[in-house]
């Protein structure tokens, strides 16, 4: 047990690792790329681009580079902002990651409950008209580009339709402490954006899960003990197919809270992590890109390492092996 | 044991003659979403392809240089193309006009024939999520396969590649690329990109997927290097390269045909995500991402310049998806695919 | 159960997996039914508690239990029945347990649905079966998911669970293919107690002569959907008299026996589409003669036949088998 999680945080602590060079390395690395010019733009003299170079440091090896961001990020905490220089870096990400928990948690909420309800629906009525009107939703809801559906939504509601979602506010972001119901009402549209995408997977993954568990040979078991169908369906197969439904709802809440919410974010003008990270990259900020990332990996690493557990909890078979 | 699936089985040996590469795509041809949505994506790439015929033999615009100063036929009276905004300030680009030839969609905030945009964005759109799936496709299978093939330290490479690229979300990585190679281009030795060339989307698009195709194909290939026709093959002397082409290849080839169109709808959504973004595709060149983009100022006033791109990609990507789902029915029932990005 | 006959319309045309199937079981008898893979026992069976869910099978024929008719009940009607009344074992333990909840919770769902009592009571007699399938430790193996148990170990589990509401009919499907062969003979020997004990009446369906042998009171052969002989076990296995029955009495090695190696049946069984409209075990059979064209019926009384060879010719053929051994 010790080793399993020696182990595991071993490899967390080099995924991590390999993801923070990697990004460093992209920067700073990359064949025929200067940072400098980045950092200072299209049409800059040579002279500014000199002291840019001289100003971040620039001309000094790279793995020193690398290490002393590191220390300044983890160790001394006090790492800056190249763009707007004197910010602090950490206090951004802690101010950033409750905007992102909001997002992803109410989407999640929303995502799980469409998604299940839909592919559960979708396969107890296999043959019937509402299995592939389920399905082509699925569909339908994979294949729509998030911040497009975001305008979308955004338009309609603020024009079209707006005598009757008059209630809704603006875009932005009211913090939970401050009012809880201007919170929710805030977040409403991006929620169900972000969900749409989330509940078209897991709907059309659970039933897929959930067809193949129906010809498994414990259902015809099921069966003749005499089990309603339903039951069978509900108790039996859902069981079974949840675990994998669960390791891939873990990853991908991990990478969401971790900044993969992005596009939802910079569409509805939500300032979390997403949008922190988007707008360092456009400004070359590395600082902040090597934290918003380190963060990131952070999160799925976590969630990968939670998702280990979670199957060991929902199939027995891997608690055995374990 | 006796179901009806080892009934049909058994028959289609009996019959014997046919391929399963035949009857798959026999039972692909019988499956009618799958074929409406390949007849849409027909449509689509045919369209596109005549992009240039409308724009010079139909409505006679160059969709491509600002059109500020242009006017336009309505109803016999020539309409300027941009006029001033009724909010007293700034221009508003004239609506749809409806007539198939000019104008049919209005005009972008630049003056320019939203519908011949539309048709030439479709071209760049379908050229970079078909190429980089195709080059995702092949790379993860070449990687996937020699990775599950050899083992070993090639093995452990490939997986760890695989690992770190998979533990990034896509759109980050995607991101941190185009941000860096947009401006600078990419030099490798003697190769040099230049930084609005298109082959850097393709390239950027095509690498941050491919452990979600290689991941599957290492797996496959383990499992069948572990088979009895492989080892039979590996005793008889066979060399690595016949056994790959001649036993592995054939196994693995129907989840990559599965893969394939979903792999062109995922690589469609990210280069509009990142054309969303401003890190796609450069101007000259436009793709359905970067017109909806342009058109995102008028939402409110012209929304059609920012809604037509966006249904043309969700209708693509859609069909894709259907067509992706007849793929795995008829090939390969148990493929599994992690949906989203 | 009559005439049942179960078909499949596949692409390649219909397939008949059953095809005129009699078969009746006393109370507390256990009648047999052989035949080689693919032969459509299995099928059969499946269809009598409707088990048989494929939207292009056609089932036609009449089931008649304890008085009342059962094809075509609707799953409503059936549910009292499946697990209730009628229990059933299934070829594979390894597949055939839910292997995300315990074994005790598998059985206390079936006990649940077909009776009043409360949990704790039905956990009671879940460790009660499964004690008397021979599982030691059952109090604390109630608990224990279906992967914790061997092959064998399994299908005790499942012997119990069909065992649970008292079955007046068990049917055992290949109950000991997929197990070693020690422990095939512990689990053939454990339902013949449970068949004394219980008082159920067992259909057995195997490819295994032995078993029959073993186990059997009656016995029907089966031959690609159609049955070719059916009798007392004693009957068929001493004298049988179709050829495929010779031919699977010979398939199966005995200790002791002389001969060096295996009989086995010349060819395989055909594919369920190309049954000829004879007998169709003809393009087989060592003996087919031009009446072969013609399909058998099943002749006899107490043993039933469906061949052409007249008693004499049968004779001559035993008897020149057995001079030339």
């Amino acid at each position: 047990m010790l080793t399993f999680v020696v182990r595991r945080l071993v490899s967390a602590i080099l995924v991590m690792f390999s993801i923070s060079v990697m990004v460093f390395l992209i920067f700073f690395a990359t064949p025929g790329v200067n940072p400098a010019a980045r950092i200072a733009g299209r049409s800059a003299s040579p002279q500014v681009l000199a002291q840019v170079s001289a100003e971040f440091g620039l001309n000094r090896p790279l793995p020193v580079r690398y290490g002393l961001m590191m220390w300044h990020l983890f160790v001394k905490q006090d790492l800056t902002s190249y763009v707007n220089i004197g910010v602090r870096v950490i206090p951004q990400i802690t101010g950033a990651a409750p905007v992102t928990l909001s997002l992803v948690l109410g989407a999640a909420v929303i995502w799980l409950i469409v998604g299940v309800l839909g592919g559960l629906v979708a396969a107890a009525n296999r043959g019937k008209w509402i299995d592939p009107l389920i399905m082509f939703g699925g569909i339908a809801a994979v294949s729509i580009p998030v911040f497009w559906l975001g305008q979308v939504v955004g338009l309609l509601t603020q024009t079209k339709f707006h005598s009757v979602f008059r209630w809704l506010p603006g875009s932005g972001y009211v913090s939970f402490s401050q009012s809880p119901g201007q919170w929710a009402l805030h977040l409403l549209l991006p929620w169900l954006t972000l969900a749409t995408l989330y509940a078209g997977v897991y709907a059309r993954v659970l039933r897929a899960e959930l067809v193949n568990a129906m010809n498994e040979d414990y259902v015809r078991t099921a069966r003749a003990k005499g089990l309603s169908e339903r039951r069978i369906l509900v108790r039996h197969a859902l069981r079974c197919s949840l675990i994998s439904v669960v390791s891939l709802f873990g990853l991908d809440f991990g990478s969401l809270v971790g900044g993969a919410a992005l596009l939802t974010e910079v569409v509805f003008g939500l300032p979390g992590i997403g949008m922190l990270t988007d707008t360092s990259l456009q400004n070359l900020d590395l600082p902040v890109i090597m934290a918003c990332v380190m963060y990131g990996a952070f999160f799925i690493v976590v969630a990968s390492a939670v998702v280990d557990v979670l199957y060991a909890v929902l199939d027995p078979r891997v608690r055995v092996v374990k | 044991m006796a179901s009806s699936t080892t009934t049909t089985s058994t028959t289609t040996t009996a019959k014997g003659s046919e391929s399963p590469w035949r009857s798959s795509l026999r039972q692909l041809r019988r499956n009618r979403a799958s074929m409406a949505a390949l007849g849409l994506l027909m449509f689509m790439v045919v369209a596109s392809l005549l992009a240039p015929v409308y724009a010079h033999l139909v409505a006679h615009v160059n969709p491509f240089p600002a059109n500020v100063e242009g006017t336009v036929m309505l109803g016999g009276k020539s309409v300027p193309v941009l006029q001033p905004s009724s909010a007293g300030f700034g221009v508003t680009p004239i609506g749809p006009t409806w007539h198939f030839s000019t104008y049919f969609l209005g005009a972008d905030p630049q003056g320019r024939d939203v519908f011949a945009r539309l048709l030439y964005g479709g071209r760049i759109s379908l050229l970079i999520s078909i190429s980089s799936a195709v080059i995702c496709c092949v790379v993860a299978a070449v990687l996937g396969m020699a990775g599950g093939y050899f083992g070993g330290a090639i093995d452990w490479v490939v997986s760890r590649v695989f690992d770190i690229v998979w533990a990034f979300p896509v759109y980050l990585l995607a991101i941190c690329l185009s941000v860096i190679l947009l401006t600078s281009g990419l030099n490798l030795g003697f190769i040099h990109i230049a930084p609005g060339s298109l082959i850097l989307p393709i390239l950027i698009i095509a690498s941050v997927y491919i452990p979600y195709v290689g991941r599957p194909v290492r797996g496959i290939v383990m499992t069948l290097r572990e088979r009895e026709f492989i080892q039979a093959a590996v005793g008889s002397g066979a060399s690595d390269w016949r056994i790959l082409r001649k036993e592995i290849w054939p196994n693995v080839a129907p989840t990559i045909m599965v893969f394939f169109p979903m792999m062109v709808a995922f690589d469609m959504l990210t280069e509009s995500a990142l054309s969303f973004l401003g890190v796609g595709v450069q101007p000259p060149n436009a793709t359905w991402g970067t017109i909806s983009n342009d058109g995102l100022q008028l939402l409110y006033t012209r929304p059609w310049v920012s809604i037509a791109p966006g249904i043309c990609i969700v209708l693509t990507c859609a069909a894709l998806n259907l067509l992706g789902d007849g793929a795995r029915d008829a090939f390969d029932p148990k493929a599994k695919l992690r949906g989203g990005a | 159960m009559r005439d049942l006959s179960v078909s499949f319309a596949t692409r390649q045309g219909l397939v008949r997996a059953v095809d005129g199937l009699n078969l009746e079981v006393g109370p507390g008898e256990v009648v047999g039914i052989v035949g080689e893979s693919g032969s459509g026992k299995s099928v059969a069976m499946y269809s009598v508690l409707g088990l048989v869910r494929d939207a292009n099978a056609s089932i036609t024929g009449s089931v008649t239990f304890e008085g009342s008719e059962i094809l075509g009940l609707s799953d409503k009607a059936m549910q009292p029945l499946r697990g209730g009344r009628i229990g059933m074992i299934f070829q594979d333990p390894m597949t055939a347990l839910t292997p995300v909840f315990t074994v005790g919770w598998q059985i206390v769902e079936q006990i649940r649905q077909h009776t009043d009592m409360t949990k704790a009571q039905a956990k009671d007699r879940a460790i009660e079966l499964l004690a008397e399938v021979g599982i030691p430790d059952a109090r604390r193996r109630v608990d224990s998911f279906p992967h914790e148990f061997s092959g064998g170990m399994r299908q005790r589990v499942v012997i119990a669970m069909a065992l649970s509401c008292n079955p007046r009919l068990l049917i055992a499907d290949e109950p000991t293919t997929a197990l070693d062969v020690t422990t095939q003979a512990q689990i053939l020997e454990l339902m013949g107690r449970l068949r004394d004990t219980h008082g159920s009446s067992i259909v057995i369906i195997t490819h295994d002569m032995g078993v029959i042998a073993e186990m059997a009171d009656r016995v029907t052969v089966m031959y690609a959907g159609r049955p070719v002989e059916s009798g007392p076990e004693t009957d068929v296995v001493r004298a049988p008299r179709h050829p495929y029955t010779w031919g699977l009495l010979g398939a199966v090695p005995r200790l002791g026996q002389r001969s060096d190696r295996l009989a086995t049946i010349p060819g395989n069984v055909m594919s369920p589409l190309d049954v000829p409209e004879g007998c169709a075990f003809a393009p087989r059979c060592e003996y087919a003669m031009p009446a072969c064209e013609r399909r058998p019926v099943m002749t006899g009384d107490r043993h039933e036949h469906a061949c052409w060879l007249s008693p004499e010719q049968r004779v001559a053929i035993r008897a020149s088998v057995e001079s030339r051994s």
